[in-house]
């Protein structure tokens, strides 16, 4: 039997969230994920960790990405030549999701941001945040003060249940809805909560100080509802909810109009818009979105039970190729295999029937609308 | 008869007509929640170390190596109905597929429990 993907964290040059020691504690697997050692599942399992948060409430250490906070009268307009989204017109406490762009219109990374009352606080992948870091620097360092903000931790909550392990801890947080954020207390620590995550379900995401983090995150797993889940399960929850992971569902190669995210550009910024353009990249991306994608990001079931795993070759009925799988599973909750797929537009459609090659054997896909199980989020009453 | 191990984490137990195959409690362990399993045909036959069938967990998926050369004479169809017995009973009603052997003489070369249990210390 063989596999890589499984391999031991090498432990010398991988960095250590402040939960490292907790998750040995809880019987983790630790794998390097993003230059950390992280928990890939616990002892529960990826397939137990998965229909719990799901069902309850998961604890995630998500510590590995990167903080930072923009400040200064003129942060909006500054983040707003970086991103093709409304950051100006975001009120205060709520959150947005965003993306850098290069000058081709490729996506350099996908963020969260948020108005506070005195910055806008913004969520990079861990995989790209000093390579971002640098980017918003270099281009808007001038206009606003880039601060990274490497001494806090981040925990994602996430399930129908999250609201109330956490209200017992942090009374107040009921009363937000999905994409608020607002300032808590916990025990005298300052945390920043909003409630959104990146399962599908309702719940939150706190940001806290690393000195209190551990102990914070113990006070949760006590919460009857609660359980600590893995990056394996994060994995398998967000391909459900149909959300991309950086580095496998889009890169710098790949536009948000391929990556069909052309929801997360608002009118405003969009051709005729009153703040149409003006990013890095605007002309190739505002081009595509009136002339379409050559390509585009698409859902897909297998109509045999085989899962399709990233990089499989896709082809149309006449055997043709016309792209490739790059996130694939048997999904737990569909219990179905599922894929994302960049495939040629014009196979794009729902309900379109496609072969996916699986060690030289064709698997029967349909593409199908995302997400693959419903969001749950809190939108309020 | 004891098991025999490869470093591919397979074992062998040679019965009388034929030996059965599996992948180890090691194996399981490390990839966790089997969901999908491919077996070999029936009647084929297969070089050692050639990829003779596949197991599959939520996160990972890995080929499984004929640790002898052979024919297929079984396959485990209630494997293929129910992956999860790779983890339960990795070494009993999990058992992949049985394999009449062409080499006998390649047993020899496989591990015993000992050297595999050093393998995975």
């Amino acid at each position: 039997m063989s596999d890589t993907s499984f391999a031991p964290a090498s432990p010398a040059a991988l960095l250590r969230t402040p939960l490292y020691d907790l998750h040995l504690a809880l019987g983790a697997r630790m794998v390097p994920f993003a230059g950390y050692s992280m928990p890939v599942q616990y002892p529960a399992g990826v397939l137990a960790e998965h229909l719990h948060t799901r069902k309850l409430a998961g604890l995630f250490d998500v510590s590995h990405m990167g903080q930072l906070s923009l400040s200064g009268p003129q942060a909006a307009q500054a983040l707003e030549t970086l991103v093709p989204v409304d950051v100006i017109g975001l009120a205060p406490g709520r959150q947005r999701y965003g993306m850098l762009l290069n000058e081709a219109g490729g996506i350099l990374d996908d963020l969260m941001f948020s108005r506070r009352a005195d910055d806008i606080f913004v969520v990079v992948n861990g995989a790209c945040k000093v390579t971002d870091l640098a980017h918003i620097t270099q281009h808007i360092g001038a206009q606003c003060t880039v601060t990274p903000l490497p001494e806090q931790a981040l925990l994602a909550l996430q399930g129908p249940a999250a609201v109330h392990a956490l209200e017992r801890l942090v009374p107040g947080v009921a009363a937000m809805v999905f994409m608020d954020g607002a300032e808590f207390a916990w025990q005298g620590h300052p945390i920043f909560v909003t409630r959104s995550g990146y399962t599908g379900e309702d719940g939150f995401e706190i940001s806290l100080h690393q000195d209190c983090a551990s102990a914070f995150a113990q006070a949760l797993l006590v919460q009857p509802e609660v359980m600590p889940i893995g990056l394996g399960a994060r994995n398998s929850l967000r391909l459900e909810a149909g959300l991309c992971l950086y580095g496998n569902d889009m890169d710098a190669q790949t536009t948000p109009v391929e990556a069909a995210l052309g929801w997360a550009i608002q009118k405003v910024r969009r051709s005729g818009g009153a703040r149409a353009g003006g990013f890095i990249g605007a002309d190739k991306v505002l081009a595509q979105m009136h002339t379409g994608p050559e390509r585009l990001r698409v859902g897909l079931r297998a109509l045999e039970r085989v899962p399709v795993r990233e990089h499989s070759a896709l082809q149309d009925a006449s055997g043709q190729a016309v792209g490739e799988v790059c996130s694939g599973l048997l999904a737990p909750t569909a219990d179905a295999p599922i894929a994302m797929a960049y495939v040629r537009a014009d196979c794009a459609a729902p309900g379109t029937l496609l072969q996916a090659l699986v060690r030289a054997k064709q698997v029967p896909m349909q593409v199908c609308p995302m997400p693959f199980v419903p969001h749950r989020y809190h939108r309020g009453a | 008869m004891s098991l025999l191990y490869t470093a591919d984490h397979e074992w062998v137990d040679q019965g009388a007509d034929s030996a059965t195959v599996g992948i180890t409690h090691h194996a399981q362990d490390a990839l966790g929640d089997v969901v999908f399993v491919e077996l070999p045909e029936v009647g084929k036959s297969f070089a050692q170390g050639e990829v003779a069938g596949v197991v599959e967990s939520v996160k990972a998926a890995a080929d499984v190596y004929m640790p002898v050369s052979g024919v297929v004479t079984e396959v485990n169809e209630s494997l293929r109905d129910n992956p999860a017995l790779a983890n339960t009973d990795p070494l009993g009603a999990g058992w992949f597929f049985k394999v009449r052997l062409s080499e006998p003489a390649q047993l020899s070369a496989l591990m015993d429990e000992a050297a595999y249990q050093a393998l995975t210390q």
